[in-house]
């Protein structure tokens, strides 16, 4: 846990700031002191095995989890205080779809336009349901579809509202792996916003490709983090191992 | 540490001399009460114990509130305890309501209206320990715990005056009506001091060891 | 204000589902008419016998109704991950209590319109008076005050179904007196001033129902 004065105080800058977050579950901590900073129109992508905290830290970037301890600020806003505002900025994608599988895509999505009072909704459906492809079963029940259409239009209720942070939980989980790069395009095609993009991934290629910074979580911490010009896949994959796999980052020791 | 064992060590002696004297104030001091005889000497027992029912409830409630609020374990523990001796004499107040039953209105139990929310009160406090029990996760459970905690003890008093004007009988207690000898009503005191205080002695003792097996338990999970 | 707006969001968006399904609504009417013919064979027809245990019937077929209908509630919340979805959209955690509860409110209402008729006519009895219906409406809104609150909490924990008939149950123990009381001298041709003592037992736990459920709500949903 670094306790550097210069991040305390909050500027615009900065999409994302934890300062200090600790998030436990009764004894079991599940994020540990994470300290994590994303700049406006930065894409950050987290790896970590499983039980690193990937979720945990997504949902409490997503409001979904309080912190234990520690702060989180979105867009220049304390969720501690601000949480309402502050959604209205975040999109979110996880493994879940958030998608009622009796109600049509027009319904579901008709129904989150009005949660997040998206002006012109019928329009804004209609865009963000082309962005990934899904215009001809827009009228289809959610339950009628496949995992992985269920998925692309999970990413299409996360644009509706033009989030300024996209928060990414492994979003390939059910996609059909020729829809991964629509998606992505979706995503770049909302590029005139700027949107802050969090991902957290196994696929160490998928992740080097995307991101323009990369972290590792392990054990509810930080544990490494670099600049992707200042790094190529192979050492990456070398950290991976030594820092997450190994776990030798416990003692220290590191061959 | 050793602040806590004087405070135990205190309120043991408290509660040894204050039962005593509530001993000897109901089986001695005391006259037999003229029309109901000996089994009036229940009395003494029952309104304490159906007093420490909700004592109990109030302090879950208390400790329900400060625990959703700081989410700090150590309000859960308190809340858990205090549980724990709600249900233990929230059910010797029917057993003892039962007993006093018999010779009275000589059936065991009768839809009297404080046994029955005395009732209805159990039966919350068991779904009090059912959530805890059925949750997924321990920090869940002592979540879910505290919100049946806080609507339980909220509801107390409406299931009270609803039993009450179900049966059609009016609320004002027997102690109330002025009728009531000062002999008695000594006893009654006295007696209702004493099980508080056992009650406060029983707590403490349930919340020290409660924290020790956490603490154990904590130790074990570090250690193996 | 965009608190009703959103609130109102949430209960169409399940009115529609269930327009869709008839999932609630069909099964727990099927499941009330069921209690009704198991309660006439278990008392007999006599009409006096009929008369005196009315209102019991009436209310042990409400409540029990409730429970299968309010334990459906977050169920589709939980199918894919939709709760999670409702506290990332920027409504408080108290929106989503009420439009919940509103939703279960709207079935439980259409459940007992169709099922108050069936008693009359099953049971050649008086029940379709403005008093009978009036403690009706009074009595399902404590109804899904208290039981929003315990199926949003029992849908997280495992043994669902069981969980929340015995949190549910004791707590609605006085507004189940008071519908029962009120049910008998309604029935009996009273006048609207010997209900007043059980109606307002019935509105004052409404109130203070509503408002604890809608501070408390948060802490069942958040982890």
């Amino acid at each position: 846990m670094t306790d550097n004065g210069e991040s305390s105080h909050a500027s615009p800058g900065w999409a994302i700031q934890t300062q200090g977050l600790i998030r436990s579950f009764g004894d079991h901590f599940a994020l540990r002191g994470v300290d994590l900073e994303v700049r406006r129109g930065e894409r950050v992508v987290i790896f970590g095995p499983n039980g690193a905290g990937k979720t945990t830290l997504i949902k409490v970037l997503s409001t979904i989890l309080n912190p234990s301890s520690g702060r989180v600020m979105i867009g220049g806003l304390d969720l501690k205080s601000h949480a309402e505002e502050a959604r209205y900025r975040i999109g979110v994608v996880t493994h879940h779809t958030y998608l009622y599988g009796n109600l049509t895509a027009y319904e579901n999505l008709q129904f989150y336009s009005r949660m997040y009072d998206v002006p012109k909704a019928r329009e804004r459906i209609h865009d963000v349901v082309a962005m990934v492809g899904m215009t001809s079963r827009l009228h289809d029940r959610v339950g009628t579809l496949s995992r992985g259409m269920q998925q692309r239009l999970s990413i299409a209720r996360c644009l509706l509202h033009k989030p300024a942070i996209i928060l990414l939980d492994e979003p390939e989980t059910g996609l059909d792996p020729q829809a991964v790069p629509m998606v992505w395009r979706a995503l770049e095609a909302e590029g005139g916003t700027e949107p802050s993009i969090v991902l957290t991934t196994h696929n160490l290629e998928r992740g080097f490709e995307l991101g323009e910074r990369l972290l590792i979580l392990a054990k509810g911490q930080i544990v490494y983090q670099k600049a992707k010009q200042a790094l190529s896949l192979a050492e990456l994959k070398q950290a991976y191992q030594d820092y997450a796999a190994g776990g030798e980052w416990d003692s220290g020791a590191k061959f | 540490m050793d602040k806590n064992h004087a405070l135990k060590t205190g309120l043991l002696g408290l509660t040894f001399v204050l039962f005593m004297a509530a001993l000897y104030l109901v089986f001695i001091y005391v006259p037999t009460e003229r029309e109901m005889g000996v089994i009036q000497r229940n009395f003494y027992l029952m309104v304490p114990m159906g007093w420490l029912a909700i004592l109990a409830f109030l302090v879950i409630f208390v400790c329900s509130i400060l625990y959703l609020k700081s989410r700090s374990r150590s309000w859960d523990v308190i809340a858990l305890s205090s549980a724990e001796l709600g249900v233990l004499f929230t059910s010797l107040a029917l057993i003892v309501g039962s007993i006093w039953a018999r010779p009275v209105w000589g059936v065991w139990w009768t839809w009297e209206p404080r046994l029955t929310a005395t009732l209805v009160l159990w039966l919350i406090y068991l779904a009090y320990f059912m959530v805890r029990a059925f949750a997924a996760e321990e920090s869940r459970g002592a979540a879910f715990a505290a919100v049946v905690g806080i609507v339980g003890f909220i509801d107390v008093p409406i299931i009270g005056m609803s039993t009450t004007l179900w049966r059609g009988m009016h609320p004002p207690m027997i102690i109330f009506q002025g009728g009531i000898d000062p002999a008695m009503l000594l006893t009654l005191i006295v007696s209702i001091i004493a099980f508080t205080a056992l009650y406060c002695l029983l707590l403490v003792q349930r919340v020290s060891m409660r924290n020790d097996e956490i603490e154990i338990a904590r130790l074990k999970k570090t250690y193996s | 204000m965009g608190f009703w707006r959103k609130v109102l969001a949430i209960t169409w968006k399940d009115a529609l589902s269930e327009v869709r399904t008839r999932e609630v609504v069909s099964s727990v009417l099927v499941f009330a008419l069921l209690v009704i013919v198991v309660f006439n064979f278990a008392f007999g027809t006599r009409q006096e016998v009929v008369t005196a245990i009315a209102p019991g019937l009436l209310w042990v077929t409400f409540a029990f109704a409730g429970v299968l209908s309010l334990n459906r509630a977050f169920i589709p919340e939980k199918e894919q991950g939709c709760l999670e979805g409702l506290m990332v959209c920027p409504v408080s955690r108290g929106a989503i209590y009420v439009g919940k509860m509103l939703a279960s409110l709207l079935f439980m209402l259409v459940i007992e319109a169709v099922a108050l008729p069936i008693f009359a006519f099953l049971f050649n009895l008086p029940v379709l008076s403005l008093q009978i219906i009036v403690i009706t409406i009074l009595t399902t809104v404590g109804f899904v005050a208290v039981g929003t609150l315990f199926s949003a909490l029992a849908v997280n924990t495992r043994a669902r179904e069981m969980v929340l008939p015995i949190l549910f149950l004791p707590i609605v123990v006085p507004i189940i007196i008071g519908a029962v009381e009120s049910s008998g001298l309604a029935l009996s041709g009273k006048a609207w001033a010997d209900l007043s003592s059980w109606l307002q037992i019935i509105a004052a736990f409404n109130v203070i129902f509503l408002a604890v459920s809608f501070l408390v709500f948060p802490f069942v949903i958040e982890e």
